[in-house]
C-alpha cells in the first residue's frame, strides 16, 4: 500500500553515501573495553550521511546512544572504530563549521545576551563593530530584539532557547545540530520554535545547509524532518532510515501523519529482530540481545498496576499510540511501562497493540496484596536478576547479600551508570514484591523482616 | 539607538557621577605610588634583620603597612599559583591524582614548621638587601594560604556542567578564552569565599612570625605583629602600645571586610550559576558607588578591552582555534617520552632529597623520639578536647541563631569579621593572663586552640540550620515532637554534613595552633608543656633541625591518618545517608 509517507522499511541502512554528503560516518562505533575480553557496546558499526538541504531526525529510546552518535558526528567524541568526514576529509583535522542547540540552552550566566551570542564569533577573531551587528541582526531574527542586555537567568525557558539558537545560528554554520532543544519546553513553546525554525528554513534566512535533530518525541520528528532514522539500542544501531515525502506545512491530524507516527510506534515496540550480518571482530562481542540479563525497563510497579488496569477497562486491547495519545504521555514514558508489562507476562504486543493475557487480567482485577503476590510470582518466574538475588538470600546463614556481588555480575553487561539504575529498578520491584529489602547504608540486600522471623521460628520449630 | 563609543571629551563635558568618586580613585592612585617607592627603598636598604622595634603610636602606620604589603604579595602570589596548579591538576589526567594527593600532604604539614629553612634560604639568595628576609617571610605566608584555594579551583573545574564544555568546544574557544570566560567565572565564588579564608590564615601565621628566633640567628621584622609581641615583652608591660597595636589590627581587618570582601561577594552573585534570581543577596554599598561608572574607572577597563580584542584576534588564527578538540581527547602521544624522563628526574630529585633527610633523622636519639611520641600524644587529646568544647558550645548556638533568619542576618556579618581577627594577636595577652594567673599551658593551650578554630564549626553549623528544609520541621510540629526527637531526628543529622565540614578544618586549625598555643616566649619569659607543638617550637628557637623534621613529619603523619580514618568515613557517611537532596 503506497501512501505519500509510508517508506519502503529498510532494517538496516545500506543506502550508497550520496557524493556531495557534508558529513558521513563509515562503520563507526563506540565501546568501552572491558578487561575481561567483553566489550560494552554503545553503538555498533553504523553509516550515517548528512547531506545539503534536508532536516534529518534521529529518534530512539533513551539508552540507543543517540546523543552519543551525534558528538561523533559534530567532532566531539572520537569514534572508537571507524571514521567520520568531513566533505571527504578525516573530521579530526579539519576545519569544519558547525553548531549544537543544547537541550539544557548551556548559556553562561555571566554574560549578558548580546554577550552570549558574541562569543563564538569573538573566538573567531571577528572585529567589535561587525560582531555586535551580527549578533543585533541575529537576536532580531530569532525575535528577541531588546533583550540584549538581560542576563540569562532573567529569561523564561523559551527566550532562553531562542538565545542558544541565535548564537547557533551566528556563526552561519554549515550543519546545525540539535540535541532535544525542546524537551525543557513546555508544550506551547516548543510549538512556537519549532514553527519559527521551520520557518527559517524554508524561507533560507539562515545559510545553514543541513539540520541534525536528536529527538525522542515521534511527532516532532515527523513535524520537522525530511528524513527520519529509528536507532535501537542494546547496543545501538539503526533500526530503518527512510524520507518523509508530505508537504510541508505538515497536519497533525491528517491521515498520511498518523499512519506514519503509527508505523514508527510499530518499529519501537516490535521485538528485537536478530541482526543480517554477522559483525567481523576480532574479539568477540557478547551480542547484548542474547545475554541472559534481561535489561530491566525503569519503571514503577504502580505505573504497571496502572496501565492494566486501564487496558482492562478498553476490553484487554488498544492501540498503543491511541494509550500514549489519551493519557497524554511521551513515548519515553510510556515504552518503558508497556516494556516491563511485557517482560512480566502480563500484557503481549503485536503489531503496535497491546493485548492483556491472562495473568494480566488477573493482576488488575485483584486488590493490593494479591497483586503484590502475583508479581511476586511473575518477577521470579521471568526475571534472572531478582531470582538470583532471592535465592542469595536465601542460602546464605546471614540472610544478607552485598550489592557489590550483584553489580560485578551486571557489570559485564551494562556501563557503571545503567548498572546502578539496574540495581536501583530491582530494588524498587523487590520491596514492592516483598521479594527482599535494600540497606542503603551498608549496601546490601536483606531478606523483608517479617520473612527473617518465620525462617528463624521455623529453624527453631526443627 | 544610544551611540556605543561617544568621545571621552563628550563624556567630560556631561558629568554625570559624583566628584568624589574621582577625588577618591584619584588619592588611592597616590597612596599606592606613595607605598611601592617607600617599599622598594626599604626592601633595597642594607639587611637588618634584627630592628628595633618602636612602641610609639606613631610607628603604627606604617608598621601597619609593611605587614599589609607582606599579606597582599603573597596573596598574589597564592592567587596566581593556585590557579595554575588547579589548571595543571584538572586537566593532565596522568600527573592528576599525584597532584591532588600532594595537595593533601601539603595542606597537613604545619605551616610553621618551614620557618627556619625558609627564610635561611631566602637571607642565602639575597645577601646584600633586606629582601631577602621580608621574602621569608612572603614565603611562609605563601605557603599557608595557598592549599584550599588550589583545590578550591581544581574542584570547580572539574564540576563544570559538560554542556558548557561541549558549547565552549563546538564554537572553537581558544584556552585563553575558555579561561576567562567559563573556567575563571564559574569558579569566582569558590575562589572569594576560599580567598577569606585565606587571607584569615595568613593574619594569623603572620604575627608571631614578624618577631622569632631559632639557634642563634634572632629576627625582627617591622610589622603589626613583631609590634605587639614586642610591647607584650617589655618589663614592665607597655599596655598603652598593646591596646593601640589592637585597635590597629580590628581596624584593618573590619575595613578588608567592608572595602574589599563585601563588595566582591556581592559581585560575585554574578557568577552563581542558578536559573532563577534568588531572594535573599548581599548589598555592599562600595559597589554601588563604584558601579555608577565614573569615567576614570572605565579608562582601564577600555585599555584592557582594546588589548583583549587584539589578542582574540591572533588565537583565531591559530591551528587550535580552528578545528574541534574532541572533549575525549586522548593525551599526545608524542609528549611521552619527554614526560617519562621527567618523571624520572623527579624521582631520582626527590629520592635523594629523601636519603638526606633520612641522614640528617639520625640525629635523633631514641629518648627524644620517646618525647615526642609522648608529645604527639598529649597534643592528641587536647585537640580532641578542643573539638569537643568547640562542639559543645556551637551546636547549641548556631542551631539558634541558624533557625532564625533575622537572628541569622544580622549575626553573620559580625561573626564573619569576628573570625576573620587572627587569634595569634590575642596570645600575648592571654599568655600575660596566664602567667599572671599563674596558671600554666597545659589547659591554657585548649583556650587558645578553641579561640583560633571554634568559628569554623560555629559559621558550618549555622549555615546547616538554615538549610534544613521547612517542610520537615513542620512535619516536626505536627506530629509533636519531643525535645529530645526533635534533636535526634531532625536537627543533629540535619547538620551532620556541616558540621563534619567545619570539625575538619577545625582540626586541621587545630594541630597548626599548637605550635604557637604550647610554647611561648615573651622577652625572657617562656611558657611551655608537654606536646608535639611545644617541641617544633622548642626546636625551631634551639636551631635543632633534626628533632625539627622528625616532629614535623610525626605531625603531619598524624594529620593524614585521622583525616583517612575518621574524616573521610564521616563524609561519606554524610554523603550517603545524611544527604538531604537525593
Amino acid at each position: 500500500m503506497q501512501e505519500a509517507g509510508i517508506p519502503a522499511s529498510n532494517q538496516a541502512s545500506s543506502q550508497a553515501p550520496p557524493a556531495d554528503a557534508i558529513i558521513r560516518a563509515k562503520k563507526v562505533e563506540k565501546y568501552y573495553a572491558q578487561p575481561s575480553q567483553n566489550r560494552i557496546q554503545v553503538i555498533s558499526a553504523t553509516d550515517l550521511a548528512i547531506v545539503p538541504g534536508e532536516i534529518v531526525a534521529l529518534l530512539g529510546p533513551s539508552g540507543s546512544g543517540k546523543s552519543t552518535m551525534l558528538r561523533m558526528l559534530s567532532g566531539l567524541s572520537t569514534p572508537t572504530a571507524g571514521q567520520v568526514y568531513w566533505h571527504e576529509k578525516p573530521i579530526a583535522g579539519a576545519e569544519i563549521n558547525v553548531s549544537i542547540v543544547f537541550q539544557s540552552f548551556a548559556l553562561f550566566p555571566w554574560l549578558t545576551v548580546l554577550q552570549n551570542v558574541e562569543a563564538p564569533l569573538q573566538a573567531r577573531g571577528i572585529a567589535p563593530d561587525a560582531r555586535r551587528e551580527r549578533s543585533m541582526k541575529m537576536l532580531d531574527t530569532v525575535g528577541l530584539d531588546g533583550f540584549e542586555a538581560a542576563y540569562p537567568k532573567e529569561l523564561s525557558g523559551g527566550m532562553k532557547q531562542r538565545v542558544g539558537f541565535a548564537r547557533a545560528l551566528v556563526v552561519e554554520p554549515e550543519v546545525l545540530f540539535m540535541d532535544e532543544p525542546f524537551s525543557a519546553l513546555d508544550v506551547l513553546t516548543a510549538e512556537n520554535l519549532r514553527s519559527e525554525l521551520l520557518e527559517l528554513w524554508a524561507n533560507k534566512s539562515i545559510p545553514t545547509k543541513a539540520i541534525f535533530l536528536v529527538t525522542h518525541n515521534i511527532e516532532e520528528a515527523v513535524l520537522l524532518a525530511d528524513r527520519i532514522i529509528v536507532l535501537g539500542r542494546n547496543p545501538g544501531h539503526i533500526r530503518t532510515d527512510f524520507r518523509v515525502q508530505l508537504a510541508q506545512p505538515r497536519n497533525r491530524k491528517s491521515e498520511p501523519f498518523t499512519q506514519l507516527v503509527d508505523y514508527i510506534y510499530k518499529v519501537l515496540t516490535k521485538p528485537d529482530v536478530a541482526p543480517a550480518e554477522a559483525p567481523e571482530q576480532q574479539t568477540p562481542v557478547r551480542d547484548q540481545r542474547q545475554m541472559h540479563y534481561q535489561m530491566l525497563p525503569h519503571a514503577r510497579p504502580g505505573g504497571m498496576a496502572g496501565l492494566l488496569e486501564l487496558l482492562l477497562d478498553r476490553g484487554g486491547r488498544d492501540d498503543i499510540y491511541r494509550l500514549a495519545d489519551d493519557l497524554s504521555f511521551e513515548i519515553d514514558d510510556l515504552l518503558p511501562i508497556v516494556d516491563a508489562a511485557q517482560l512480566l507476562g502480563f500484557l503481549t504486543i503485536e503489531e503496535g497493540d497491546a493485548a492483556i493475557t491472562e495473568s494480566g487480567t488477573e493482576f488488575a482485577n485483584s486488590e493490593i496484596l494479591r497483586q503484590k503476590e502475583l508479581f511476586r510470582d511473575a518477577a521470579l518466574a521471568n526475571i534472572l536478576l531478582l531470582r538470583q538475588i532471592r535465592r542469595a538470600l536465601d542460602s546464605k546463614i546471614d540472610h544478607t547479600v552485598p550489592e557489590d556481588f550483584f553489580l560485578d555480575m551486571l557489570d559485564e553487561q551494562f556501563s557503571e551508570e545503567e548498572c546502578q539504575r539496574q540495581i536501583e529498578t530491582a530494588v524498587t520491584w523487590g520491596r514492592y514484591a516483598e521479594l527482599f529489602d535494600y540497606d542503603a547504608g551498608h549496601r546490601r540486600f536483606v531478606l523483608p523482616d517479617a520473612q527473617e522471623e518465620e525462617i528463624a521460628t521455623g529453624k527453631e520449630d526443627e | 539607538m544610544k551611540p556605543q563609543h561617544p568621545l571621552a571629551r563628550t563624556l567630560v563635558t556631561i558629568r554625570t557621577w559624583p566628584i568624589l568618586i574621582d577625588a577618591a580613585v584619584i588619592l588611592c592612585c597616590l597612596a599606592f605610588f606613595l607605598g611601592l617607592i617607600k617599599l622598594g627603598t626599604y626592601w633595597m636598604a642594607r639587611p637588618m634583620p634584627a630592628v628595633v622595634i618602636s612602641h610609639s603610636a606613631r610607628a603604627l602606620p606604617l608598621y601597619a603597612f609593611y605587614s599589609i604589603a607582606r599579606m597582599g604579595i603573597a596573596y598574589i602570589l597564592s592567587l596566581l599559583f593556585a590557579i595554575g596548579y588547579g589548571y595543571l591538576a584538572a586537566y593532565n589526567r596522568r600527573v592528576e591524582a599525584w597532584m591532588l594527593a600532594v595537595l593533601d600532604i601539603l595542606q597537613s604539614i604545619p605551616v610553621l614548621s618551614f620557618l627556619p629553612g625558609v627564610m635561611l634560604a631566602m637571607i642565602a639568595l639575597f645577601p646584600g638587601h633586606q629582601f631577602g628576609v621580608e621574602l621569608g617571610s612572603i614565603v611562609l605566608l605563601f605557603t599557608s594560604q595557598v592549599w584550599n584555594m588550589a583545590f578550591s579551583f581544581y574542584s570547580s573545574l572539574k564540576s563544570i556542567p559538560r554542556e558548557m564544555v561541549e558549547s565552549s568546544r563546538i564554537f572553537r574557544y581558544s584556552a585563553w578564552q575558555r579561561l576567562w570566560q567559563l573556567e575563571l567565572p564559574f569558579s569566582a565564588i569558590g575562589l572569594i569565599w576560599n580567598s577569606i579564608v585565606s587571607v584569615a590564615s595568613g593574619w594569623f601565621v603572620l604575627i608571631p612570625c614578624e618577631m622569632l628566633s631559632f639557634g642563634d640567628h634572632s629576627f625582627r621584622l617591622p610589622g603589626l605583629g613583631s609590634y605587639l609581641y614586642s610591647a607584650a615583652s617589655a618589663t614592665p608591660v607597655d599596655m598603652h602600645a598593646l591596646f593601640w597595636g589592637m585597635a590597629a589590627l580590628i581596624l584593618i581587618i573590619v575595613a578588608t571586610d567592608q572595602l574589599i570582601w563585601r563588595p566582591l561577594i556581592a559581585w560575585s552573585d554574578k557568577f552563581k550559576f542558578e536559573q532563577v534570581e534568588s531572594s535573599s543577596r548581599v548589598t555592599s554599598p562600595i559597589l554601588e558607588l563604584l558601579s555608577h561608572r565614573g569615567m576614570l574607572l572605565q579608562l582601564p577597563s577600555r585599555a584592557w578591552n582594546g588589548l583583549e580584542e587584539k589578542i582574540y584576534h591572533r588565537l583565531s588564527a591559530t591551528r587550535a582555534c580552528r578545528v574541534v578538540h574532541p572533549v575525549d581527547d586522548e593525551p599526545d602521544k608524542g609528549g611521552r617520552l619527554f614526560s617519562v624522563l621527567l618523571g624520572i628526574l623527579a624521582g631520582a630529585a626527590v629520592l635523594w632529597a629523601a636519603s638526606q633527610a633520612v641522614h640528617l633523622l639520625h640525629g635523633v636519639t631514641w629518648a627524644d623520639l620517646r618525647l615526642l611520641l609522648l608529645g604527639a600524644g598529649a597534643t592528641y587529646l587536647r585537640v580532641n578536647a578542643a573539638l569537643l568544647i568547640a562542639a559543645l558550645w556551637t551546636i547549641p548556638v548556631g542551631v539558634a541563631i541558624g533557625s532564625n533568619p533575622k537572628v541569622a542576618q544580622v549575626l553573620q556579618p559580625i561573626t564573619q569579621i569576628v573570625a576573620s581577627i587572627p587569634a595569634s594577636a590575642f596570645f600575648p595577652v592571654l599568655m600575660l593572663v596566664l602567667i599572671r594567673m599563674g596558671a600554666g599551658l597545659g589547659i591554657g593551650s585548649i583556650a587558645l586552640m578553641l579561640l583560633g578554630t571554634q568559628w569554623y564549626v560555629l559559621f558550618n553549623v549555622i549555615a546547616g540550620a538554615m538549610a534544613i528544609p521547612s517542610d520537615l520541621k513542620e512535619a516536626a510540629e505536627v506530629y509533636r515532637f519531643t525535645r529530645w526527637q526533635r534533636w535526634t531526628r531532625l536537627i543533629l543529622p540535619g547538620i551532620f554534613p556541616y558540621l563534619i565540614t567545619g570539625m575538619v578544618t577545625a582540626s586541621g586549625g587545630a594541630w597548626n595552633t599548637s605550635i604557637l598555643a604550647e610554647y611561648g616566649t615573651l622577652g625572657n619569659r617562656t611558657l611551655e608543656t608537654i606536646g608535639l607543638g611545644a617541641q617544633i617550637s622548642a626546636a625551631t628557637g634551639e636551631g635543632k633541625f633534626a628533632t625539627l623534621l622528625m616532629a614535623t613529619v610525626l605531625m603531619a603523619a598524624i594529620v593524614v591518618t585521622m583525616n583517612r580514618l575518621v574524616w573521610r568515613r564521616l563524609y561519606r557517611l554524610a554523603e550517603t545517608r545524611y544527604k538531604l537532596e537525593g
